[in-house]
């Protein structure tokens, strides 16, 4: 096993066992706790967090990732040529607003809970899935789509069997980034009163209990950095499979 | 009360109307500027109502009454400046021109607020509310995001340098800066707070120069973590792409790796080292909304207050300048940007 | 005058040029060709020091390169290479102007020396000074990239595949100019190409090398009449032999008396033009005319002749 599969298995061990154990891990927090203070958060099980977590930022990011790419696709298709312009200005002015203002501003509007926080994830994960799958979908190789059309393949087959192939490596560039801002976005959620791994942090902040910050921070951190490399290594390999050639930035 | 009560059958009806036709107007795909001048038009409609309509409703009211705008409004402003956002972009205006209309555009926000014809709304009377809060509130999200900007370029571009010219350190360099990138924002900012707590109890002389587990420092030191990979990263992507016939050109010809440095590399990649300095700036604004939370100061500090009193208007009041700052970073940047990639050096030879 | 000095280069265990001797005569050109990977662009690599030597020495004009800090020496030495170069964001004039002002020309000077080398190169100076690399075309990025290496008059002029980039009649036209310009400025230049048929025309010397040693150094006649092996042979490429050969000598050489049908073709003109005329009108032989007086005919056999016995 390589050095960073080592790493990857440790760190993936220490996560579940946060989050399963917590109290195991008492004697490593008990020195940021404050004096008879509760070491580990338990009014909650970590485990309904991280699922509510998780559960959160996965809905928000499927229904984000359908819609983003069946628009990229629309808005690539010579009907829907004219709309270009316009997304390309609605995705970089949206992606100027920041995600906790997003979060805040959808507060007035939707009341406390789950849903602002999955709104603002929804629409904030739209953005950059739908710059790349745009960006990616118009600038395939020519002479490919090209090729496609001579040997008589029809609109429908040069799209599933040739272009979302093509560009999938980009568009799950877009799909990853889009993940790790809702990883963020939801701990945030806590604030407005969802249920995710933020409640930990803020309970630590709001009671100076250090130990809570740390081990909310600590899984939170742990979680966002794993999906991370998972979703790197997933893209790797779907590259390789689309060429390798398409090695474009996201 | 129906629509026309609100402000009057005139005012309502000249608003009204302005409104439609900004709308008619911003329709028409193939001419821009009838688009810009119909959003301005909306624009001007809407705050028409806005302004004549708080007033009106509060005469009969008491004190305590206040005015806010509901969802339908705040879905109009959108579409107004979606619009001319719109319009802009196919308008393509220079750099120049772009930082006029941005001016101009700030000082007739700033004459809006500042001739009282809002001053009815509840957000405006929040702020009146909290003069002082508000003015170092927006000092120091504004020193958070431009100091650890300036820090991270102070730390990044040398680091840049490093990596673009030794492999070894960039392969390891940009993996741990973007795994940094990754983790959630409000971990980054808690966990600094021990880290901070613990330098500040041990390095002596850590305390007297204002570094505290809580406060200003744990929000400025994450975002500066988190500033460091747009600003290494295209540091060395821009360094890269100068030409390596140009490279090797001025290798040849005698330039020492310093002149080449200054007077080849840095100034071909300077657009692209700038458009990293663009998505620190505007992330920066973002994030240090969070510094409300661990007592960085900043607009944050009204939105969490506004969240947990359940207060609208605090919220706003925090979150719509944050959200201003952003865009006109992002647009000054963007501004930026293109005077560096349009006026290669004239200097004379 | 440079000599080259037993000069080797060795990463890890290859040996890329392999003790690689030669002399550059002042006031010439002399053309190494080889393919790739045969270690003619790190031979050029190793004259300005963009590659340290493993072991040999290079000397110019009996001064010991390895004596004198690399960039001190690198502005001495001329480099124009393939694609240019060219600095993007540099006007054509200060492209031109950076080694001067490396060397701390005064400004008059620089400007004088730009001015001169624009028009030598066949560019309006007032047209040209102040335009971006961007603006020009293919040809004239070239012009401007070999102007820029010639500006602080260098010894040594050293070029890798200059023309490279260009189309075939640009090229074409490229490597007369370097031509007439370096038999106008006297330059001493050397240059790396993987084509044959430039380094005939251009080479007053030509340097074949092959897996990183020299295995020909001649006169360009000598290379195509005798190739030292079969390589060489075949870089000259056997079909095209005696055309390359006869397109080397002037028809001056072996004019009989005599008369002949047909139009005169100059004395001056190669052999391979008088064949030509001789097969295209039918006929055994042509006139030949020196200023417009023909002096004579050259005949096929002479030309058959001529080529049997090599050089």
């Amino acid at each position: 096993m390589t050095a960073g599969g080592v790493l990857r298995t440790a760190l993936s061990l220490l996560l579940v066992a946060l989050v399963l154990w917590p109290h195991a891990f008492a004697p490593v927090f008990a020195p940021f706790a404050p004096e008879r203070g509760p070491v580990i958060y338990d009014r909650v099980s970590l485990l309904s967090l991280s699922l509510s977590h998780l559960g959160l930022v996965a809905a928000a990011s499927s229904l984000a990732a359908l819609v983003a790419v069946t628009l990229a696709i629309l808005v690539t298709r010579p009907a829907g040529a004219a709309f270009r312009p316009l997304s390309r200005t609605l995705t970089n002015v949206g992606q100027t607003f920041p995600p906790v203002a997003v979060l805040a501003l959808a507060v007035p509007m939707l009341g406390f809970g789950a849903w602002p926080t999955l709104v603002a994830l929804f629409l904030y994960g739209l953005l950059p899935i739908f710059e790349n799958a745009m960006t990616a979908l118009s600038t395939l190789p020519p002479r490919t789509l090209e090729a496609a059309r001579g040997m008589g393949m029809g609109r429908f087959q040069r799209l599933w069997q040739v272009e979302l192939p093509l560009a999938a490596p980009v568009i799950l560039a877009g799909v990853r980034l889009s993940v790790v801002i809702g990883l963020g976005t939801a701990t945030i959620g806590s604030t407005v009163a969802a249920r995710t791994l933020g409640e930990v942090i803020i309970a630590g902040l709001l009671t100076n209990n250090t130990a809570f910050v740390l081990q909310g921070g600590l899984i939170v951190g742990l979680f966002a950095v794993l999906i991370y490399d998972a979703l790197v290594r997933l893209e790797a390999r779907i590259a390789r499979r689309a060429g390798a050639g398409s090695a474009r930035a996201g | 009360m129906p629509v026309w009560g609100v402000a009057g059958p005139v005012t309502t009806a000249i608003a009204l109307a302005a409104m439609v036709a900004g709308v008619a107007l911003g329709l028409q795909a193939a001419r821009p500027w009838w688009r810009l001048g119909g959003s301005l038009l909306g624009l001007a409609g809407l705050v028409l109502l806005l302004s004549r309509g708080a007033g009106a409703l509060l005469v009969d009211a008491g004190d305590l009454a206040r005015v806010s705008p509901a969802a339908g409004f705040w879905c109009l402003l959108l579409v107004f400046m979606m619009l001319m956002a719109d319009a802009l972009s196919a308008l393509r205006p220079g750099p120049r021109l772009r930082l006029g209309l941005l001016a101009l555009f700030l000082v007739g926000l700033a004459a809006l607020l500042a001739s009282g014809a809002l001053s009815e709304l509840s957000i405006m009377q929040e702020y009146r509310g909290r003069v002082a809060g508000f003015r170092t509130a927006a000092a120091r999200h504004v020193a958070l995001a431009l100091g650890s900007l300036a820090a991270a370029a102070a730390i990044g571009f040398p680091l840049g340098i490093l990596c673009h010219r030794r492999a070894r350190l960039r392969s390891l360099a940009i993996p741990v800066l973007s795994f940094l990138q990754t983790i959630p924002s409000l971990a980054m900012f808690g966990i600094m707070i021990p880290v901070l707590a613990w330098v500040a109890a041990t390095v002596p002389g850590a305390q007297e120069i204002g570094i505290a587990g809580i406060g200003f420092a744990p929000a400025f030191l994450a975002l500066l973590l988190y500033s460091l990979l747009p600003v290494v990263a295209n540091t060395v992507a821009g360094l890269d792409a100068a030409p390596p016939a140009a490279v090797e050109a001025a290798r040849g010809m005698g330039m020492t790796d310093r002149q080449r440095l200054w007077s080849i590399e840095l100034p071909l990649a300077l657009p692209v080292i700038l458009a990293g300095l663009r998505i620190v700036l505007v992330q920066n604004v973002g994030l240090a909304v969070i510094a409300g939370l661990i007592g960085g100061g900043g607009f944050g500090t009204f939105v969490f207050q506004g969240l947990n009193q359940t207060a609208t208007d605090l919220i706003l009041l925090g979150a719509l300048p944050t959200v201003v700052l952003a865009l006109v970073s992002a647009i000054l940047m963007d501004i930026l940007v293109d005077f560096a990639r349009r006026t290669p050096k004239r200097e004379s030879a | 005058m440079i000599e080259i000095d037993r000069i080797t280069k060795v990463y890890d265990d290859t040996t890329v040029v392999d003790e690689v001797s030669m002399t550059v005569e002042t006031g010439t050109i002399t053309v190494i060709v080889g393919t790739s990977g045969s270690g003619k662009t790190t031979l050029l690599r190793m004259i300005n020091r963009l590659v340290e030597p493993s072991s040999g020495e290079v000397r110019i004009n009996g001064e010991v390169t390895r004596d004198i800090p690399t960039h001190l020496l690198r502005r001495r030495i001329g480099y124009a290479i393939q694609g240019h170069g060219l600095f993007p964001h540099h006007t054509v004039a200060r492209n031109i102007a950076a080694v001067p002002r490396l060397l701390g020309w005064p400004k008059d000077k620089i400007a004088r020396r730009v001015d001169e080398l624009l028009t030598l190169f066949g560019m309006e100076p007032a047209a040209f000074r102040d335009r971006y690399p961007a603006e020009l075309s293919g040809g004239q990025q070239q012009r401007v990239g070999v102007a820029r290496a010639l500006a602080s008059r260098p010894d040594l002029l050293l070029m890798d595949e200059p023309f490279g980039a260009l189309d075939p009649i640009i090229r074409g036209r490229a490597q007369e100019d370097l031509r007439a310009i370096q038999q106008k400025l006297g330059s001493t230049i050397v240059l790396v190409t993987h084509d044959m048929e430039e380094a005939i025309r251009l080479g007053d010397r030509v340097g074949v090398m092959d897996g990183g040693r020299l295995v020909q150094h001649g006169p360009p006649e000598e290379i195509v009449a005798r190739p030292a092996n079969a390589f060489v042979a075949e870089m000259v490429g056997d079909a095209e032999r005696p055309m390359r050969l006869l397109s080397l000598i002037p028809v001056r050489g072996l004019v009989e008396p005599g008369a002949a049908g047909g139009d005169p073709v100059p004395e001056g003109a190669s052999l391979r033009d008088a064949l030509s005329a001789c097969l295209w009108t039918g006929r055994d032989a042509v006139p030949v005319e020196r200023g417009g007086a023909v002096v004579g005919r050259i005949t096929l056999d002479a030309i058959r002749g001529r080529v049997e016995h090599r050089a």
